[in-house]
């Protein structure tokens, strides 16, 4: 099957390309989405921008020694994967949270099957804060209480956060873009069931952003992929009740489940893969595949290379 | 015989290319309401079956993913919108008009050229560079110089929105300036009137009208601005108590959420019904600036 | 205009100034500065700006940045593959756009009557002038992506493009073509000729410079832009061959394609790893890539200008 996905564009092409698609419209739905992907060689990855950096790592090296398949990676939150694997538009899913029932649902409505859950790393969700902060370990409940709707704790002094940095004292909330998978596994796991944020924080686009605006604001503290530390933020050691051991995410921590704040990294497809995406699954498995893994710093969960 | 043919011809071609100009004409109608069209019909089921109008203006809660309970108000996005466009406003009415007035009244020959290309650069930079330097530049400036918590707030929205319409203010307002006939001016200097005298009391209320539509269409490219607000105000669902606070715009809210959201989900289509709040508000603003300009030509004529 | 000056007075001469003259020669001299320093408070960040990004960005840039692609996990290499996208998105939206919105241009000054109908369409343009990028966004969404079927690729985002560099192409020709004189078509006329051939013999020779002016401009316009594209077409990543045709031509027209534009955006927000450095160089290759249109369509003005006959 020649897929139109594969029209280069000769100035010729550009013509056809132009008179078949361009005034296709609603007639020729086909035509730019395959219906069964597997057969083609194009593998569209969409989702967390937890993994997405991961994704681009994984397509990169795959790509490099398969060139005939061409694997495009987009982010923007494990809902916006999730969403497109509904709509037929995504073929493998980055996420960073389980698919909700609704979700489950409205998937085998839409595509005639379920979405199979694929289980290909490990996250611990560090709390950063600014250099600066004297702040050596945080607490849970104490973290509930300073993003939970109806959490007392808007001052530093209130937990001993307090620096010559942050004149005000006030704690800068920053939080992740609702939808991001960051976001509702950060809800469920330290807000606890039923409870939702306390509105006014700052909610950023990106794993990578939440980090950069903390280590450029002495008063904030902020959460994201254990991944993206760097030198100008502390990531603070954490424990799961108060007076109980503080715990520093690290490989090691999250893979024996002794840091309270980790989770899968997951990937959904439409049913059991076939194929190119088959294929492309066994290598993420591969030792070659997890050695990426933990070179982007998260935990792998097979043997790596 | 040849010829007629030819030239027959030649008539069907002029008016097959004929056809294609009247179409080519009326498509902006066509565009316009496609655009009202698509916008509404993505966010109508919402709309009409869950959307409680009043607590969609008037709640403050912009909720639409809990899994508690889901909430759609968006007046707190309202004011996100309305607090960063107003500071914007107040730095680049008087920086706009000021520099339409200079360019228009005090520069001529080459100065007036080059003043004219430095604005058409700075509206040239694109939009995502401005929230980059937002986010990157002016956040830490901001934290140093005002000692708030944090610098991506109201006062930077606002400082990068006013220098994002400007361009566009004095661009309009050396226009409206341009329009006013020289035998005003004469006329004032010849009675003796300084040029501070001519141009507050016979240039300003002269152009009154094309003055007022520049602010105006400043007005609407604020309003409308999407990337450099998601970047640079912060992104925080609250009514803004000082221009320290960080807040989040309408533009902002669907950027960053609709890429998020399934086809056909109330959260999807509450994104296409601010969408078409935002629609409506543009809409008015550049229908208002469109009367004032008509009304100074149809005094003119008269 | 700066003919107009206060008389001066001859040094030690027999005329003096009134205490009103003196006056009034100071509010002019105050108004005149606080003037000119409005206008050039307008200069600094614009050279600032440029300053800056130039100076953050001059240990990443180089040529190859230019033209290699993102590797090593977008950590290395450059902007070649979001630049290509870039272009692309550019080249169909005006592909799309110039006909239409030329032909409407064409349409309002030559053809339209002055009557409600011709008063509806230039309501319609200026509305359509100021429709908000995200709106746009939307529209794209819910007509190219969704409707039409052609799903997130190159195509829906340069149309989506294409809606929005539609009123000032519409805008910039009508003006090219008012600025012909009358004198020209009642010529062309008098020969006999009909309103189309003197339009495409005439009119269109005499103002196409003027016209490919508003679409340079839009060229700057669509490059720049990242909310129309943010779900039409634009992707994190996309494996760019680098060499060969793949190469300059990595994207079929059903594609996602990488753009400059989002690329800032997504490194700036998600990819870790990339240095500062690397991030202003990506905003300076855009900025540059802006700013080149615009100096092309300002000297092609000035040129103009310069060369006009009438």
């Amino acid at each position: 099957m020649i897929s139109p996905h594969r029209l280069h564009l000769t100035p010729i092409a550009v013509l056809v390309g132009l008179s078949t698609s361009g005034c296709g419209g609603a007639g020729d739905e086909g035509g730019h989405a395959p219906e069964s992907p597997a057969e083609s060689n194009i593998i569209r990855v969409t989702g967390s921008d937890t993994m997405v950096n991961l994704a681009q790592a994984w397509a990169e090296d795959y790509q490099g020694d398969h060139p005939e398949i061409s694997i495009q990676v987009a982010g923007g939150g494990s809902g916006v994967g999730i969403a497109g694997l509904i709509d037929g538009i995504v073929d493998m899913a980055n996420a960073s949270r389980k698919m909700k029932s609704t979700e489950l649902k409205r998937a085998e409505q839409a595509l005639g099957m379920s979405a199979v859950e694929h289980v290909v790393g490990l996250d611990a969700l560090a709390v950063y804060v600014h250099k600066d902060n004297p702040l050596e370990s945080i607490a849970i409940p104490e973290l509930a209480e300073i993003y939970g709707e109806g959490g007392e704790t808007t001052l530093w002094a209130q937990i001993g956060g307090s620096s010559a940095a942050c004149s005000r004292d006030e704690i800068v909330r920053i939080s992740r873009q609702n939808n991001s998978g960051t976001y509702v596994y950060f809800r469920r796991a330290v807000l606890g069931a039923g409870r939702e944020y306390k509105l006014g924080s700052i909610d950023q686009s990106g794993s990578k952003d939440v980090v950069a605006l903390v280590s450029k604001t002495p008063c904030a503290i902020g959460y994201s992929g254990m991944a993206y530390a760097t030198p100008e933020v502390k990531s603070l050691p954490v424990a799961a009740e108060k007076g109980a051991e503080a715990i520093t995410p690290t490989t090691e921590t999250a893979a024996s489940g002794d840091y309270p704040i980790s989770r899968p990294l997951l990937i959904y497809t439409a049913g059991e893969p076939t194929g190119a995406i088959r294929d492309y699954l066994d290598w993420i498995y591969s030792p070659a595949g997890q050695r990426i893994v933990a070179e982007i710093g998260y935990v792998p969960i097979k043997a790596v290379e | 015989m040849e010829n007629s043919v030819r030239r027959r011809v030649g008539l069907r071609a002029e008016s097959v290319m004929e056809l294609f100009v009247y179409l080519s004409g009326w498509s902006a109608i066509l565009f316009v309401f496609g655009i009202f069209f698509f916008i509404v019909r993505e966010g109508a089921p919402f709309l009409v079956h869950e959307l409680d109008l009043g607590e969609f203006f008037s709640s403050p809660n912009w909720r639409p993913d809990s899994e508690v309970r889901q909430q759609f108000g968006i007046y707190a996005l309202l004011a996100g919108t309305l607090s960063v466009t107003a500071l914007a406003m107040l730095l680049s009415v008087p920086l706009g008009l000021g520099a339409a007035i200079y360019i228009s009244e005090f520069c001529d020959g080459v100065t007036k050229e080059s003043l004219k290309i430095v604005l058409e650069l700075l509206a040239a930079i694109p939009s995502v560079v401005w929230g980059f330097i937002g986010y990157m530049v002016m956040n830490p400036i901001i934290i140093w110089a005002t000692g708030a918590p944090v610098g991506v707030n109201v006062l930077n929205g606002g400082i990068i929105l006013a220098l994002m319409s400007v361009p566009i203010i004095v661009s309009v307002g050396e226009d409206a300036l341009k329009a006013v006939p020289d035998s005003f001016r004469e006329a004032a200097v010849a009675l003796g009137a300084t040029r501070w005298q001519l141009i507050y009391r016979v240039l300003l209320p002269a152009a009154r009208n094309g003055l007022l539509a520049a602010v105006l269409l400043g007005v609407g490219r604020a309003i409308g601005e999407t990337m450099a607000v998601l970047m640079a105000t912060g992104h925080s669902v609250q009514i803004p108590s000082g221009i320290l606070d960080p807040v989040r715009t309408l533009t902002a809210t669907i950027a960053a959420e609709l890429g998020e959201t399934v086809e056909g989900e109330s959260h999807y289509q509450a994104l296409f019904v601010i969408g078409t709040v935002l629609m409506l508000i543009a809409m008015a603003v550049n229908i208002t600036a469109d009367l004032v300009v008509k009304g100074i030509r149809s005094e003119e004529r008269s | 205009m700066s003919s107009l000056r206060a008389p001066i007075a001859p040094p030690g001469g027999v005329f003096q100034f009134t205490e009103m003259a003196v006056r009034k020669r100071k509010t002019e001299g105050r108004v005149r500065a606080l003037l000119l320093a409005l206008t050039f408070s307008l200069l600094i960040p614009l050279v600032g700006i440029l300053g800056y990004i130039s100076w953050q960005a001059w240990p990443a840039l180089s040529l190859d940045f230019v033209f290699q692609n993102p590797r090593n996990y977008m950590r290395e290499g450059g902007v070649w593959a979001p630049l290509v996208g870039t272009f692309y998105l550019v080249f169909f939206s005006l592909l799309a756009a110039t006909p239409i919105g030329v032909l409407a241009g064409v349409y309002l000054n030559e053809y339209a009557r002055d009557n409600w109908a011709t008063r509806l369409i230039n309501l319609c343009v200026v509305n359509l002038a100021g429709v908000p990028s995200i709106v746009h966004a939307l529209f794209g969404v819910g007509a190219f992506v969704h409707f039409a079927g052609m799903g997130r690729s190159v195509l829906a985002a340069a149309f989506t493009l294409a809606v929005m560099t539609l009123p000032v192409i519409i805008t910039s020709t009508r003006e090219a073509l008012a600025a012909v004189p009358m004198s020209f078509r009642e010529a062309c006329w008098n020969m006999g000729a009909s309103r189309w051939q003197t339009i495409r013999t005439i009119v269109l020779p005499n103002s196409i410079s003027g016209i490919l002016t508003g679409i340079i401009l839009q060229v700057s316009r669509a490059a720049g832009e990242t909310a129309p594209i943010l779900f039409t077409g634009a992707v994190f990543y996309v494996k760019v061959a680098d060499q060969g045709f793949g190469y300059y031509f990595p994207y079929g027209l059903g594609d996602r394609c990488m753009a400059l534009s989002y690329h800032l955006f997504t490194i700036s927000t998600q990819v870790t790893g990339v240095t500062e450095a690397q991030q202003y160089a990506t905003a300076a290759v855009l900025i540059g890539l802006v700013l080149a249109v615009n100096a092309v369509s300002i000297s092609f003005r000035v040129y103009l200008r310069s060369k006009k006959k009438w």
